[in-house]
Protein backbone atom coordinates (compact mmCIF):
# COMPACT_ATOMS: atom_id res chain seq x y z
CA UNK A 1 0.00 0.00 0.00
CA UNK A 2 1.42 3.37 -0.96
CA UNK A 3 2.04 6.05 1.63
CA UNK A 4 -0.66 8.15 0.02
CA UNK A 5 -3.28 5.42 0.39
CA UNK A 6 -2.24 4.80 3.99
CA UNK A 7 -2.59 8.51 4.68
CA UNK A 8 -6.13 8.52 3.31
CA UNK A 9 -7.13 5.53 5.39
CA UNK A 10 -5.75 7.15 8.54
CA UNK A 11 -7.62 10.34 7.71
CA UNK A 12 -10.78 8.33 7.22
CA UNK A 13 -10.26 6.57 10.56
CA UNK A 14 -9.67 9.87 12.39
CA UNK A 15 -12.68 11.53 10.74
CA UNK A 16 -14.84 8.54 11.63
CA UNK A 17 -13.82 8.73 15.30
CA UNK A 18 -14.56 12.47 15.40
CA UNK A 19 -17.91 11.86 13.68
CA UNK A 20 -18.97 9.45 16.43
CA UNK A 21 -17.92 12.04 18.99
CA UNK A 22 -20.54 14.33 17.41
CA UNK A 23 -23.07 11.57 16.79
CA UNK A 24 -23.53 10.48 20.41
CA UNK A 25 -24.58 13.86 21.79
CA UNK A 26 -26.64 14.46 18.64
CA UNK A 27 -28.59 11.25 19.24
CA UNK A 28 -29.61 12.83 22.55
CA UNK A 29 -30.59 16.10 20.87
CA UNK A 30 -27.39 18.12 21.36
CA UNK A 31 -25.69 19.73 18.37
CA UNK A 32 -22.08 19.93 19.53
CA UNK A 33 -20.22 22.59 17.52
CA UNK A 34 -17.14 22.47 19.72
CA UNK A 35 -15.95 18.95 19.06
CA UNK A 36 -12.55 20.23 17.84
CA UNK A 37 -11.98 21.68 21.30
CA UNK A 38 -12.38 18.24 22.89
CA UNK A 39 -10.09 16.77 20.23
CA UNK A 40 -7.50 19.43 21.09
CA UNK A 41 -7.66 18.50 24.78
CA UNK A 42 -7.14 14.82 23.96
CA UNK A 43 -4.30 15.66 21.57
CA UNK A 44 -2.41 18.02 23.87
CA UNK A 45 -2.95 15.96 27.03
CA UNK A 46 -1.73 12.74 25.38
CA UNK A 47 1.19 14.49 23.65
CA UNK A 48 2.30 16.05 26.92
CA UNK A 49 2.14 12.68 28.66
CA UNK A 50 4.33 10.92 26.06
CA UNK A 51 6.71 13.87 25.60
CA UNK A 52 7.20 15.10 29.14
CA UNK A 53 6.18 12.16 31.33
CA UNK A 54 7.41 9.30 29.17
CA UNK A 55 4.07 7.46 29.11
CA UNK A 56 3.60 4.71 26.51
CA UNK A 57 1.37 5.98 23.68
CA UNK A 58 -1.54 3.59 24.35
CA UNK A 59 -1.89 4.76 27.96
CA UNK A 60 -1.43 8.39 26.94
CA UNK A 61 -4.10 8.14 24.24
CA UNK A 62 -6.53 6.62 26.73
CA UNK A 63 -5.69 9.34 29.22
CA UNK A 64 -6.22 11.97 26.51
CA UNK A 65 -9.75 10.67 25.94
CA UNK A 66 -10.37 10.59 29.67
CA UNK A 67 -9.17 14.18 30.09
CA UNK A 68 -11.57 15.40 27.40
CA UNK A 69 -14.39 13.43 28.99
CA UNK A 70 -13.64 14.83 32.45
CA UNK A 71 -13.68 18.38 31.15
CA UNK A 72 -16.97 17.73 29.32
CA UNK A 73 -18.43 16.26 32.49
CA UNK A 74 -17.34 19.32 34.46
CA UNK A 75 -18.94 21.81 32.07
CA UNK A 76 -21.98 19.65 31.18
CA UNK A 77 -24.22 20.74 34.03
CA UNK A 78 -24.04 24.49 33.38
CA UNK A 79 -24.03 23.99 29.60
CA UNK A 80 -27.07 21.73 29.58
CA UNK A 81 -29.10 24.43 31.27
CA UNK A 82 -29.33 25.79 27.74
CA UNK A 83 -31.12 23.96 24.97
CA UNK A 84 -31.22 23.76 21.20
CA UNK A 85 -29.40 26.50 19.34
CA UNK A 86 -28.18 28.08 22.58
CA UNK A 87 -26.53 24.83 23.61
CA UNK A 88 -24.86 24.71 20.19
CA UNK A 89 -23.59 28.25 20.72
CA UNK A 90 -22.27 27.28 24.14
CA UNK A 91 -20.37 24.29 22.72
CA UNK A 92 -19.08 26.47 19.89
CA UNK A 93 -17.80 29.05 22.36
CA UNK A 94 -16.21 26.35 24.52
CA UNK A 95 -14.37 24.96 21.48
CA UNK A 96 -13.04 28.41 20.64
CA UNK A 97 -11.94 29.04 24.22
CA UNK A 98 -10.08 25.72 24.40
CA UNK A 99 -8.33 26.39 21.10
CA UNK A 100 -7.35 29.89 22.28
CA UNK A 101 -5.97 28.54 25.56
CA UNK A 102 -3.68 26.06 23.78
CA UNK A 103 -2.61 28.81 21.38
CA UNK A 104 -1.30 30.75 24.37
CA UNK A 105 -0.04 27.88 26.49
CA UNK A 106 3.75 28.02 26.21
CA UNK A 107 4.32 24.73 28.00
CA UNK A 108 2.94 22.96 24.88
CA UNK A 109 4.56 25.25 22.33
CA UNK A 110 1.97 28.00 22.10
CA UNK A 111 1.48 29.41 18.61
CA UNK A 112 4.59 27.63 17.31
CA UNK A 113 2.88 24.27 17.63
CA UNK A 114 3.89 21.21 19.60
CA UNK A 115 6.05 18.43 18.12
CA UNK A 116 5.19 14.94 19.37
CA UNK A 117 8.14 12.58 19.69
CA UNK A 118 6.39 9.22 19.87
CA UNK A 119 5.00 7.84 16.63
CA UNK A 120 2.18 5.32 16.24
CA UNK A 121 1.57 3.21 13.15
CA UNK A 122 -1.42 3.60 10.86
CA UNK A 123 -2.65 0.20 11.99
CA UNK A 124 -3.06 1.52 15.54
CA UNK A 125 -5.25 4.39 14.33
CA UNK A 126 -7.36 2.06 12.21
CA UNK A 127 -7.73 -0.44 15.06
CA UNK A 128 -8.79 2.34 17.43
CA UNK A 129 -11.38 3.56 14.92
CA UNK A 130 -12.72 0.02 14.55
CA UNK A 131 -12.93 -0.24 18.31
CA UNK A 132 -14.83 3.05 18.59
CA UNK A 133 -17.31 2.04 15.87
CA UNK A 134 -17.81 -1.35 17.54
CA UNK A 135 -18.38 0.20 20.95
CA UNK A 136 -20.91 2.72 19.63
CA UNK A 137 -22.63 -0.07 17.71
CA UNK A 138 -22.77 -2.20 20.87
CA UNK A 139 -24.26 0.76 22.70
CA UNK A 140 -26.87 1.13 19.96
CA UNK A 141 -28.16 -2.37 20.69
CA UNK A 142 -28.95 -1.44 24.29
CA UNK A 143 -31.90 0.48 25.65
CA UNK A 144 -29.70 3.52 26.08
CA UNK A 145 -30.32 4.46 22.44
CA UNK A 146 -34.05 4.48 23.03
CA UNK A 147 -33.59 6.72 26.07
CA UNK A 148 -31.39 9.13 24.13
CA UNK A 149 -33.98 9.23 21.35
CA UNK A 150 -36.73 9.91 23.89
CA UNK A 151 -34.74 12.79 25.39
CA UNK A 152 -34.11 14.15 21.89
CA UNK A 153 -37.70 13.88 20.69
CA UNK A 154 -39.59 15.02 23.76
CA UNK A 155 -37.61 15.89 26.91
CA UNK A 156 -40.81 16.65 28.78
CA UNK A 157 -42.37 13.25 28.23
CA UNK A 158 -39.02 11.59 28.95
CA UNK A 159 -39.17 13.34 32.31
CA UNK A 160 -42.78 12.24 32.91
CA UNK A 161 -41.77 8.64 32.12
CA UNK A 162 -39.20 8.89 34.88
CA UNK A 163 -36.06 9.07 32.72
CA UNK A 164 -33.27 11.10 34.24
CA UNK A 165 -33.10 13.63 31.41
CA UNK A 166 -30.21 15.58 32.89
CA UNK A 167 -28.03 12.52 33.56
CA UNK A 168 -28.65 11.17 30.06
CA UNK A 169 -27.68 14.53 28.55
CA UNK A 170 -24.49 14.69 30.62
CA UNK A 171 -23.63 11.09 29.65
CA UNK A 172 -24.10 11.77 25.93
CA UNK A 173 -21.94 14.90 26.01
CA UNK A 174 -19.24 13.26 28.15
CA UNK A 175 -18.91 10.04 26.15
CA UNK A 176 -18.91 12.02 22.89
CA UNK A 177 -16.12 14.25 24.21
CA UNK A 178 -14.15 11.19 25.35
CA UNK A 179 -14.33 9.69 21.85
CA UNK A 180 -13.26 13.00 20.32
CA UNK A 181 -10.38 13.18 22.80
CA UNK A 182 -9.14 9.75 21.73
CA UNK A 183 -9.38 10.91 18.11
CA UNK A 184 -7.28 13.99 18.87
CA UNK A 185 -4.68 11.92 20.75
CA UNK A 186 -4.35 9.51 17.82
CA UNK A 187 -3.98 12.44 15.42
CA UNK A 188 -1.17 13.89 17.56
CA UNK A 189 0.82 10.66 17.63
CA UNK A 190 0.35 9.74 14.00
CA UNK A 191 1.28 13.13 12.51
CA UNK A 192 3.76 13.91 15.35
CA UNK A 193 2.90 17.58 15.31
CA UNK A 194 -0.09 19.55 16.57
CA UNK A 195 -1.02 23.19 16.49
CA UNK A 196 -3.96 24.90 18.13
CA UNK A 197 -5.19 26.47 14.88
CA UNK A 198 -5.95 23.02 13.43
CA UNK A 199 -8.57 22.38 16.12
CA UNK A 200 -10.75 25.27 14.97
CA UNK A 201 -14.21 25.99 13.64
CA UNK A 202 -13.64 24.25 10.32
CA UNK A 203 -12.81 20.92 11.94
CA UNK A 204 -15.90 21.08 14.14
CA UNK A 205 -18.10 22.10 11.22
CA UNK A 206 -16.83 19.37 8.91
CA UNK A 207 -17.33 16.75 11.59
CA UNK A 208 -20.93 17.85 12.11
CA UNK A 209 -21.42 17.68 8.33
CA UNK A 210 -20.23 14.05 8.22
CA UNK A 211 -22.91 13.13 10.70
CA UNK A 212 -25.68 15.18 9.07
CA UNK A 213 -24.88 13.83 5.62
CA UNK A 214 -24.61 10.24 6.77
CA UNK A 215 -27.75 10.52 8.85
CA UNK A 216 -28.33 10.75 12.59
CA UNK A 217 -30.94 8.02 12.77
CA UNK A 218 -28.70 5.06 12.09
CA UNK A 219 -25.55 4.11 13.95
CA UNK A 220 -23.80 3.62 10.57
CA UNK A 221 -24.67 7.14 9.38
CA UNK A 222 -21.53 8.86 10.72
CA UNK A 223 -19.30 6.16 9.20
CA UNK A 224 -20.87 6.55 5.76
CA UNK A 225 -20.82 10.36 6.02
CA UNK A 226 -17.16 10.43 7.05
CA UNK A 227 -16.28 8.04 4.24
CA UNK A 228 -18.01 10.16 1.58
CA UNK A 229 -16.52 13.41 2.86
CA UNK A 230 -13.03 11.93 3.08
CA UNK A 231 -12.88 9.85 -0.07
CA UNK A 232 -14.79 11.94 -2.64
CA UNK A 233 -12.67 15.11 -2.25
CA UNK A 234 -9.54 12.92 -2.46
CA UNK A 235 -10.80 11.33 -5.66
CA UNK A 236 -11.43 14.81 -7.05
CA UNK A 237 -8.06 16.17 -5.96
CA UNK A 238 -6.30 15.48 -9.24
CA UNK A 239 -9.15 16.78 -11.38
CA UNK A 240 -10.14 20.33 -12.23
CA UNK A 241 -11.11 22.73 -9.46
CA UNK A 242 -14.66 22.83 -10.81
CA UNK A 243 -15.29 19.36 -9.51
CA UNK A 244 -15.10 20.74 -5.95
CA UNK A 245 -17.82 23.21 -6.76
CA UNK A 246 -19.89 20.36 -8.15
CA UNK A 247 -19.29 18.35 -4.97
CA UNK A 248 -20.43 21.32 -2.86
CA UNK A 249 -23.51 21.70 -5.05
CA UNK A 250 -24.21 18.00 -4.67
CA UNK A 251 -24.14 18.37 -0.88
CA UNK A 252 -26.55 21.32 -0.97
CA UNK A 253 -28.98 19.50 -3.24
CA UNK A 254 -28.63 16.30 -1.24
CA UNK A 255 -29.40 17.97 2.06
CA UNK A 256 -32.35 19.78 0.50
CA UNK A 257 -33.80 16.54 -0.87
CA UNK A 258 -32.87 14.31 2.04
CA UNK A 259 -32.51 16.37 5.22
CA UNK A 260 -32.62 13.21 7.34
CA UNK A 261 -29.29 12.08 5.84
CA UNK A 262 -28.31 9.14 3.72
CA UNK A 263 -29.11 6.30 6.11
CA UNK A 264 -32.42 6.30 7.95
CA UNK A 265 -34.06 3.92 10.35
CA UNK A 266 -36.76 3.22 7.80
CA UNK A 267 -34.12 2.14 5.31
CA UNK A 268 -32.36 -0.25 7.68
CA UNK A 269 -35.71 -1.60 8.82
CA UNK A 270 -36.79 -2.31 5.24
CA UNK A 271 -33.57 -4.21 4.69
CA UNK A 272 -34.01 -6.23 7.85
CA UNK A 273 -37.56 -7.07 6.84
CA UNK A 274 -36.52 -7.97 3.31
CA UNK A 275 -33.85 -10.26 4.74
CA UNK A 276 -36.35 -11.82 7.12
CA UNK A 277 -38.79 -12.41 4.27
CA UNK A 278 -36.23 -13.94 1.94
CA UNK A 279 -35.06 -16.05 4.88
CA UNK A 280 -38.55 -17.38 5.48
CA UNK A 281 -39.12 -18.20 1.80
CA UNK A 282 -35.82 -20.05 1.65
CA UNK A 283 -36.56 -22.22 4.64
CA UNK B 1 -63.31 1.65 52.97
CA UNK B 2 -60.52 -0.65 51.87
CA UNK B 3 -56.84 0.26 52.08
CA UNK B 4 -55.83 3.59 50.59
CA UNK B 5 -53.39 3.58 47.68
CA UNK B 6 -53.10 7.36 47.42
CA UNK B 7 -53.76 10.06 49.94
CA UNK B 8 -53.17 13.71 49.09
CA UNK B 9 -53.60 16.09 51.98
CA UNK B 10 -54.02 19.84 51.59
CA UNK B 11 -51.99 20.19 48.39
CA UNK B 12 -51.24 23.70 47.20
CA UNK B 13 -49.32 24.59 44.07
CA UNK B 14 -48.48 27.84 42.29
CA UNK B 15 -47.38 29.04 38.88
CA UNK B 16 -45.44 32.14 39.78
CA UNK B 17 -47.81 34.08 42.02
CA UNK B 18 -50.95 32.48 40.66
CA UNK B 19 -52.28 29.77 42.89
CA UNK B 20 -53.36 26.82 40.74
CA UNK B 21 -54.23 24.47 43.61
CA UNK B 22 -55.17 25.45 47.08
CA UNK B 23 -55.74 23.03 49.92
CA UNK B 24 -56.83 20.11 47.76
CA UNK B 25 -57.25 16.74 49.46
CA UNK B 26 -57.98 13.53 47.61
CA UNK B 27 -58.01 9.84 48.35
CA UNK B 28 -57.99 6.76 46.17
CA UNK B 29 -58.64 3.34 47.67
CA UNK B 30 -57.17 0.20 46.13
CA UNK B 31 -59.29 -1.04 43.24
CA UNK B 32 -61.17 2.23 42.87
CA UNK B 33 -61.75 4.53 39.93
CA UNK B 34 -61.72 8.10 41.15
CA UNK B 35 -62.38 10.92 38.71
CA UNK B 36 -61.51 14.58 39.03
CA UNK B 37 -63.68 16.84 36.92
CA UNK B 38 -63.94 20.57 36.54
CA UNK B 39 -63.84 23.38 34.03
CA UNK B 40 -60.75 24.48 32.12
CA UNK B 41 -58.21 26.02 34.45
CA UNK B 42 -59.69 24.37 37.54
CA UNK B 43 -56.29 22.84 38.36
CA UNK B 44 -56.93 19.23 37.31
CA UNK B 45 -53.70 18.77 35.37
CA UNK B 46 -51.72 20.60 38.03
CA UNK B 47 -53.11 18.17 40.58
CA UNK B 48 -51.86 15.15 38.61
CA UNK B 49 -48.50 16.78 37.92
CA UNK B 50 -48.13 17.48 41.63
CA UNK B 51 -48.96 13.90 42.54
CA UNK B 52 -46.39 12.61 39.99
CA UNK B 53 -43.80 15.13 41.15
CA UNK B 54 -43.42 17.09 37.91
CA UNK B 55 -44.76 20.15 39.73
CA UNK B 56 -43.52 20.61 43.26
CA UNK B 57 -46.36 21.56 45.56
CA UNK B 58 -45.95 24.54 47.85
CA UNK B 59 -47.61 22.77 50.71
CA UNK B 60 -49.31 19.50 51.52
CA UNK B 61 -48.49 15.86 51.97
CA UNK B 62 -48.63 12.86 49.63
CA UNK B 63 -48.87 9.28 50.82
CA UNK B 64 -48.67 6.45 48.30
CA UNK B 65 -49.07 2.79 49.30
CA UNK B 66 -48.36 3.72 52.89
CA UNK B 67 -45.18 5.72 52.20
CA UNK B 68 -44.66 9.45 52.41
CA UNK B 69 -43.63 10.37 48.85
CA UNK B 70 -43.93 14.16 49.16
CA UNK B 71 -40.21 14.72 48.53
CA UNK B 72 -39.57 11.81 46.16
CA UNK B 73 -38.28 12.41 42.63
CA UNK B 74 -40.49 11.35 39.72
CA UNK B 75 -38.60 8.16 38.89
CA UNK B 76 -38.96 6.77 42.40
CA UNK B 77 -42.70 7.36 42.34
CA UNK B 78 -42.93 5.56 39.00
CA UNK B 79 -40.80 2.69 40.33
CA UNK B 80 -43.25 2.39 43.17
CA UNK B 81 -46.14 2.13 40.69
CA UNK B 82 -47.49 5.68 40.40
CA UNK B 83 -47.76 6.15 36.64
CA UNK B 84 -49.19 8.91 34.44
CA UNK B 85 -50.67 8.80 30.94
CA UNK B 86 -49.96 12.43 30.03
CA UNK B 87 -52.40 14.85 28.44
CA UNK B 88 -52.31 14.72 24.65
CA UNK B 89 -50.81 11.19 24.81
CA UNK B 90 -47.25 12.41 24.08
CA UNK B 91 -46.30 9.42 21.98
CA UNK B 92 -42.81 9.67 20.45
CA UNK B 93 -43.86 9.68 16.82
CA UNK B 94 -40.41 9.26 15.31
CA UNK B 95 -39.82 6.08 17.29
CA UNK B 96 -41.37 2.70 16.63
CA UNK B 97 -44.40 1.40 18.46
CA UNK B 98 -42.28 -1.24 20.14
CA UNK B 99 -39.70 1.31 21.28
CA UNK B 100 -42.48 3.44 22.73
CA UNK B 101 -43.68 0.45 24.72
CA UNK B 102 -40.15 -0.43 25.88
CA UNK B 103 -39.75 3.13 27.07
CA UNK B 104 -42.59 2.57 29.51
CA UNK B 105 -40.73 -0.41 30.99
CA UNK B 106 -37.39 1.33 31.29
CA UNK B 107 -37.14 0.93 35.05
CA UNK B 108 -37.73 -2.79 35.04
CA UNK B 109 -35.04 -5.44 35.14
CA UNK B 110 -37.37 -8.42 34.61
CA UNK B 111 -36.96 -8.42 30.85
CA UNK B 112 -38.72 -11.72 30.27
CA UNK B 113 -41.84 -10.52 32.05
CA UNK B 114 -41.69 -7.25 30.07
CA UNK B 115 -41.57 -9.25 26.81
CA UNK B 116 -44.56 -11.28 27.90
CA UNK B 117 -46.54 -8.19 28.88
CA UNK B 118 -45.74 -6.51 25.56
CA UNK B 119 -47.15 -9.65 23.96
CA UNK B 120 -50.26 -9.24 26.10
CA UNK B 121 -50.67 -5.65 24.96
CA UNK B 122 -50.30 -6.71 21.33
CA UNK B 123 -53.00 -9.36 21.89
CA UNK B 124 -55.29 -6.70 23.26
CA UNK B 125 -54.47 -4.15 20.54
CA UNK B 126 -53.84 -6.03 17.27
CA UNK B 127 -53.52 -2.69 15.44
CA UNK B 128 -50.34 -2.04 17.40
CA UNK B 129 -49.00 -5.56 16.85
CA UNK B 130 -49.24 -5.32 13.07
CA UNK B 131 -47.16 -2.16 12.97
CA UNK B 132 -44.85 -2.77 15.90
CA UNK B 133 -41.76 -1.87 13.87
CA UNK B 134 -43.27 1.18 12.22
CA UNK B 135 -42.96 4.71 13.50
CA UNK B 136 -45.75 5.64 15.88
CA UNK B 137 -46.61 8.53 13.52
CA UNK B 138 -48.60 6.02 11.44
CA UNK B 139 -51.15 5.59 14.24
CA UNK B 140 -54.50 7.35 14.48
CA UNK B 141 -55.29 9.43 17.55
CA UNK B 142 -57.19 6.56 19.11
CA UNK B 143 -54.44 4.07 18.44
CA UNK B 144 -51.93 6.50 19.91
CA UNK B 145 -54.02 6.63 23.06
CA UNK B 146 -53.93 2.83 23.22
CA UNK B 147 -50.15 2.98 22.81
CA UNK B 148 -49.87 5.60 25.56
CA UNK B 149 -51.98 3.36 27.78
CA UNK B 150 -49.85 0.32 26.94
CA UNK B 151 -46.66 2.27 27.62
CA UNK B 152 -47.98 3.28 31.05
CA UNK B 153 -49.13 -0.27 31.87
CA UNK B 154 -45.63 -1.59 31.18
CA UNK B 155 -44.37 0.47 34.10
CA UNK B 156 -46.44 -1.88 36.32
CA UNK B 157 -48.70 0.75 37.84
CA UNK B 158 -50.44 0.27 41.15
CA UNK B 159 -52.25 3.53 40.47
CA UNK B 160 -52.73 4.70 36.90
CA UNK B 161 -53.33 8.41 36.46
CA UNK B 162 -54.87 9.50 33.17
CA UNK B 163 -54.96 13.14 32.08
CA UNK B 164 -57.84 13.75 29.67
CA UNK B 165 -57.47 10.47 27.79
CA UNK B 166 -60.58 11.07 25.65
CA UNK B 167 -59.31 14.41 24.33
CA UNK B 168 -59.61 14.57 20.54
CA UNK B 169 -60.86 11.01 20.09
CA UNK B 170 -63.81 9.94 17.96
CA UNK B 171 -66.96 8.97 19.93
CA UNK B 172 -66.39 5.33 19.01
CA UNK B 173 -62.88 5.36 20.46
CA UNK B 174 -64.03 7.24 23.55
CA UNK B 175 -66.52 4.44 24.14
CA UNK B 176 -63.80 1.80 23.68
CA UNK B 177 -61.40 3.71 25.93
CA UNK B 178 -63.82 3.90 28.81
CA UNK B 179 -64.59 0.19 28.45
CA UNK B 180 -60.86 -0.49 28.60
CA UNK B 181 -60.42 1.60 31.71
CA UNK B 182 -63.20 -0.37 33.36
CA UNK B 183 -61.70 -3.65 32.21
CA UNK B 184 -58.28 -2.86 33.68
CA UNK B 185 -59.95 -1.66 36.86
CA UNK B 186 -61.80 -4.97 37.19
CA UNK B 187 -58.41 -6.67 36.94
CA UNK B 188 -57.44 -4.76 40.07
CA UNK B 189 -55.84 -1.56 38.79
CA UNK B 190 -56.63 1.61 40.75
CA UNK B 191 -57.31 4.59 38.51
CA UNK B 192 -57.29 8.34 38.95
CA UNK B 193 -58.98 9.83 35.92
CA UNK B 194 -59.15 13.45 34.87
CA UNK B 195 -61.77 14.23 32.28
CA UNK B 196 -63.55 16.98 30.46
CA UNK B 197 -65.97 14.31 29.31
CA UNK B 198 -67.77 14.54 32.64
CA UNK B 199 -70.75 12.34 31.86
CA UNK B 200 -68.67 9.35 30.81
CA UNK B 201 -66.16 9.79 33.61
CA UNK B 202 -68.87 9.92 36.27
CA UNK B 203 -70.56 6.89 34.73
CA UNK B 204 -67.53 4.61 35.22
CA UNK B 205 -66.05 6.14 38.38
CA UNK B 206 -66.75 5.03 41.92
CA UNK B 207 -66.06 8.37 43.46
CA UNK B 208 -65.61 11.88 42.11
CA UNK B 209 -64.08 15.18 43.08
CA UNK B 210 -65.12 18.43 41.44
CA UNK B 211 -62.46 21.11 41.26
CA UNK B 212 -63.31 24.77 40.86
CA UNK B 213 -60.58 27.41 40.60
CA UNK B 214 -58.08 25.16 42.33
CA UNK B 215 -60.32 24.19 45.22
CA UNK B 216 -62.43 21.15 45.92
CA UNK B 217 -66.00 22.27 45.24
CA UNK B 218 -67.67 18.92 45.73
CA UNK B 219 -66.78 15.32 46.40
CA UNK B 220 -68.53 12.05 47.00
CA UNK B 221 -69.94 9.00 45.23
CA UNK B 222 -69.83 9.44 41.48
CA UNK B 223 -73.57 8.89 41.23
CA UNK B 224 -74.43 11.51 43.82
CA UNK B 225 -71.99 14.01 42.30
CA UNK B 226 -73.53 13.39 38.89
CA UNK B 227 -76.98 14.10 40.26
CA UNK B 228 -76.09 17.16 42.30
CA UNK B 229 -76.60 20.76 41.28
CA UNK B 230 -73.15 21.54 42.69
CA UNK B 231 -71.54 20.03 39.58
CA UNK B 232 -73.21 22.51 37.28
CA UNK B 233 -72.37 25.34 39.62
CA UNK B 234 -68.71 24.35 39.59
CA UNK B 235 -68.69 24.61 35.81
CA UNK B 236 -70.86 27.70 35.48
CA UNK B 237 -70.62 29.31 38.86
CA UNK B 238 -67.69 31.31 40.19
CA UNK B 239 -68.14 34.13 37.72
CA UNK B 240 -66.90 32.99 34.36
CA UNK B 241 -64.94 36.21 34.20
CA UNK B 242 -62.89 35.11 37.20
CA UNK B 243 -62.13 31.80 35.50
CA UNK B 244 -60.92 33.53 32.39
CA UNK B 245 -58.65 35.81 34.35
CA UNK B 246 -56.95 32.96 36.14
CA UNK B 247 -56.60 31.09 32.87
CA UNK B 248 -55.06 34.14 31.26
CA UNK B 249 -52.58 34.64 34.06
CA UNK B 250 -51.54 31.02 33.98
CA UNK B 251 -50.83 31.22 30.28
CA UNK B 252 -48.77 34.34 30.65
CA UNK B 253 -46.66 32.68 33.33
CA UNK B 254 -46.20 29.75 30.98
CA UNK B 255 -47.85 26.42 31.59
CA UNK B 256 -45.52 23.68 32.66
CA UNK B 257 -47.87 20.81 31.98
Amino acid sequence: MSGYQTGIIVLLALNTIAAYGVYLPMSAGQLNLGIAGFMAIGAYAAAYLTNACGWPPSAAIGAGGATAAILAFAVAMPMLRTQGIYLSLATFALGQVISAIFLNLDIVGGAAGYPVATHIEASVVVSAATLVVSLVWLMSTTRLTVYFAAVKNDPLVADLLGLNVKALGVAALTVGAGIAGVGGALYAHYFNYIEAQYFGVMLSTYTVLYVLLGGTQSVWGPLVGAAIFTLVPEALRSSSQWRYAIFALFIIVFMALRPQGLLTRGLSRQRTQARAQSGSTNS
Amino acid sequence: MSELILKAESLSACYGRVEALSDVSLQVARGEIVTVVGANGAGKSTLLQSILGAVSPKAGKLTFAGQDITRWPIYRRIEEGLVLVPEGRRILVSMTIEENLLLGAHMRRDKIAVRREIGGIYDRFPNLAQRRNHNASCLSGGEQQMLALGRALLAKPQLLMMDEPSLGLSPLFVQRLFELIQAYNREGLSILLIEQNTANALRIAHRATVLELGRVALEGDAASVAGSTGLQEAYLGGTSREVMEVDHKRKSVGRRS
